[in-house]
């Protein structure tokens, strides 16, 4: 049994193709954070993350897009982190 | 094999606003209704609606729905049909206190009025001082209304197949539509939908296109239904581009920064705008300014890497002023192009926003479809309402507000009338199984194996070549070249092949599901676009740059058999008042 605070283990491919089919969105803005973290970002994540990241899908696309753009703030910092750290690492970098 | 199946009185294909409100409508009649919808249905496109929707409520400036309706013809460019508008100008205004009692919280003025704000091709008194006539939740008003449906349809208990895929429609042995075959995305099963009346409201398509607005849902999932039901796509050339979207990634950037002072440079530094439209510059109309952007591309003096963007500069104005009037811009930039415009410009390209044509149907959310000359009849049992729908309100452009008023009104009267159709049509047709062959096999060809070209391939590059040939630079040379490249992606589209062929959540197999959809949709596009030898509204030829009503004005309907071409006649007369003579647009 994997532990529930540790490495998760590798990523099913089941588990990406659930995953890729939540990160459909209405919003154009969010299709591109949550597929480009799922593609860049995703495998990094730890057990408690890859938790986080599920229940961040369960938001609304309202919400979610007022933390991604700054409009507004989670107020749960666990929250707010991975919504930082999607950001991060689906920001384009320019030379 | 034995397909399970479901029976309702109205089947809806889709979630989004013309979806919800259609279903509220036969849910609160007691009428058996099912939505089937590929994503949730709060995460329809609908939330993406920011703007607000027109109705003359007169709150803020005195208005009326003849002048809402002069503004539309004249904003369609004479190409929207005068009876369908009047209609739907008259209805925004139940439409929208009907929205106001379900919960839709729209912003207040002091005196607790739904308050208006002022947009563009908005005036009193047919042409004179701006009116006020868009009413608006604060700068979410997609979502507000949205949430507020689905949260009454779950009140009236709609049935919801919440991701399900729509394959095709199918029919009965006399060709009377009677369901679809959908697909649950979660297992990979098929599911036929049996039902007396189907409405289809599956959004719009910018996903035809490289570069769009659209979320990745927008796939014309419900026109390409149509078009291999047999019925055609009407005036499908007239698609809205947006001039500035975040190259290579679509999002928009508003007029506003243009208008706060930002403008726009080749590689070189130039501002090029200052050749095209030496007076408006950066301010010229969208159209012109898309096509000057596209023609610095062509010609070799594009930005970056590949000299394909163009350079949106901002930082003349420095950081309070960018922070405080464009604080969503500075974050759009930042997150999606890398680049912070307090510092460097913001790479753009025109991004593809919205279809005014699609599926024909009536004001009341009914396809017709021509027979015989000159007359047209209605396809028993069969609806389209929304974005994938052409009641003909918007023509050859469409104006602010009137996108959310479209799906409202005609979803709304849509549901309406098939409750009628329901209870005057009260028995089930029985599928016929050849019909249900036909939509299985558009399932069953993803299960071949052995080599072909990969889907996603074919799939980019058939969006590069709408983008390149049937987006905003139209020529008779440039559109011809790209038919026969469509032509020939058409063709490969025949051996395409997918390597994964699990069943639960193959999201590649929805994917190419979606790529014939964009295929069919797409060709629609180019070949009206190709037929039609004027300037349109949206429809921007330069080889042709001038409107042409002698020959043109009417509308186009796209054949999928053989790519053919068929007009009918624009509807001039309203419904109880003096028609809008065509007149040049002039704003």
């Amino acid at each position: 049994m994997r532990d529930p605070m540790g490495d998760p283990g590798p990523v099913t491919d089941e588990e990406l193709r659930r995953l890729r089919w939540q990160c459909r969105r209405g919003m154009l803005e969010l299709d591109h954070l949550l597929s480009g973290f799922l593609d860049r970002g995703y495998r990094e994540l730890d057990a408690p993350g890859r938790t986080e990241f599920l229940a961040l899908l369960d938001n609304q696309d309202q919400e979610l897009s007022d933390w991604f753009m700054s409009r507004s703030i989670p107020e749960d910092p666990v929250v707010r982190d991975l919504v930082r750290h999607i950001v991060a690492v689906v920001t384009p970098r320019r030379t | 094999m034995s397909i399970p199946s479901r029976h309702f009185d109205a089947l809806i294909i889709g979630a989004g606003g013309a979806g919800l409100n259609a279903a509220l409508q036969l849910a609160s009649a007691d009428v058996r209704v099912a939505v089937v919808s590929k994503v949730f249905p709060t995460r329809s496109h609908t939330v993406a609606a920011q703007g607000g929707v027109n109705a003359a409520l007169a709150n803020v400036l005195p208005d009326n729905w003849h002048w809402h309706m002069f503004d539309t013809v004249k904003g369609s460019d004479y190409l929207g049909d005068q009876d369908a508008i009047e209609f739907m100008c008259r209805e925004a205004i139940p439409t929208v206190y009907e929205l106001e009692h379900a919960g839709v919280p729209f912003s207040r003025l002091d005196n607790g009025k739904i308050y208006q704000r002022a947009f563009g091709g908005q005036s009193q008194d047919f042409g004179g001082d701006q009116a006020a006539r868009t009413c608006a939740a604060a700068d979410r008003t997609g979502h507000a209304i949205l949430h507020t449906l689905y949260q009454q349809n779950i009140r009236a208990r709609t049935h919801f197949f919440d991701e399900f895929f729509a394959l095709d429609l199918v029919r009965d042995k006399d060709g009377i539509i009677s369901g679809a075959l959908v697909l649950e995305i979660e297992t990979g099963e098929p599911l036929l939908i049996e039902a007396k009346a189907t409405l289809l409201a599956t959004g719009g398509c910018g996903q035809v296109f490289r570069t769009t607005s659209n979320a990745h849902i927008n796939t014309g999932d419900g026109c390409a239904m149509a078009l291999r039901a047999g019925i055609p796509l009407m005036d499908m050339e007239f698609y809205q581009f947006h001039p500035t979207g975040i190259a290579g990634k679509g999002m928009l950037i508003t007029e506003g920064v243009r208008g706060e002072g930002g403008f726009l440079v080749n590689k070189d530094g130039e501002r090029f705008m200052e050749r095209y439209a030496p007076r408006a510059k950066d301010l010229a109309s969208r159209d012109v300014v898309a096509r000057s952007i596209v023609t610095e591309v062509k010609e070799g003096r594009g930005a970056g890497e590949n000299g394909d963007y163009i350079l949106l500069k901002l930082d003349h104005l420095g950081a309070e002023v960018i922070d405080k009037r464009l604080p969503g811009i500075r974050e759009s930039s930042r997150i999606f192009a890398g680049a912070d415009p307090i510092r460097e410009p913001i790479p753009v390209f025109p991004t593809a926003h919205y279809a005014m044509g699609g599926i024909p149907t009536d004001r009341f959310g009914r396809v017709v479809v021509p027979v015989g000359s000159g007359s047209e009849q209605v396809v028993a049992g069969l609806y389209a309402a929304g974005e994938c729908a052409c009641a003909s309100v918007h023509g050859a452009n469409r104006l602010g507000g009137n996108s959310l008023l479209d799906i409202l009104v005609f979803g709304r009267l849509a549901g309406k009338d098939i409750i009628d159709f329901v209870r005057e049509n009260p028995y089930q047709r029985s599928v016929d199984p050849a019909s249900l062959d036909e939509a299985m096999g558009r399932l069953t060809r993803w299960d071949q194996k052995g080599s072909g070209v990969p889907a996603h391939q074919l799939r980019a590059e058939f969006r590069k070549c709408m983008e390149d040939h049937a987006g905003v630079f139209r020529t008779e040379e440039i559109m011809t070249e790209g038919y026969q490249r469509l032509c020939e992606l058409r063709e490969q589209f025949k051996d395409a092949r997918l390597t994964d062929h699990s069943k639960v959540f193959n999201t590649a197999r929805i994917e190419a599901l979606e790529l014939q959809n964009l295929i069919d949709v797409g060709l629609s596009i180019a070949v009206s676009a190709l037929h039609r030898k004027e300037s349109r509204g949206a429809h921007s030829r330069p080889d042709y740059p001038n409107r042409d009503d002698v020959h043109w004005m009417k509308h186009s309907l796209y054949y999928r058999e053989a790519d053919r071409m068929d007009y009918k006649p624009v509807r001039t007369k309203p419904l109880t008042v003096e028609s809008f003579p065509p007149k040049e647009r002039v704003y």
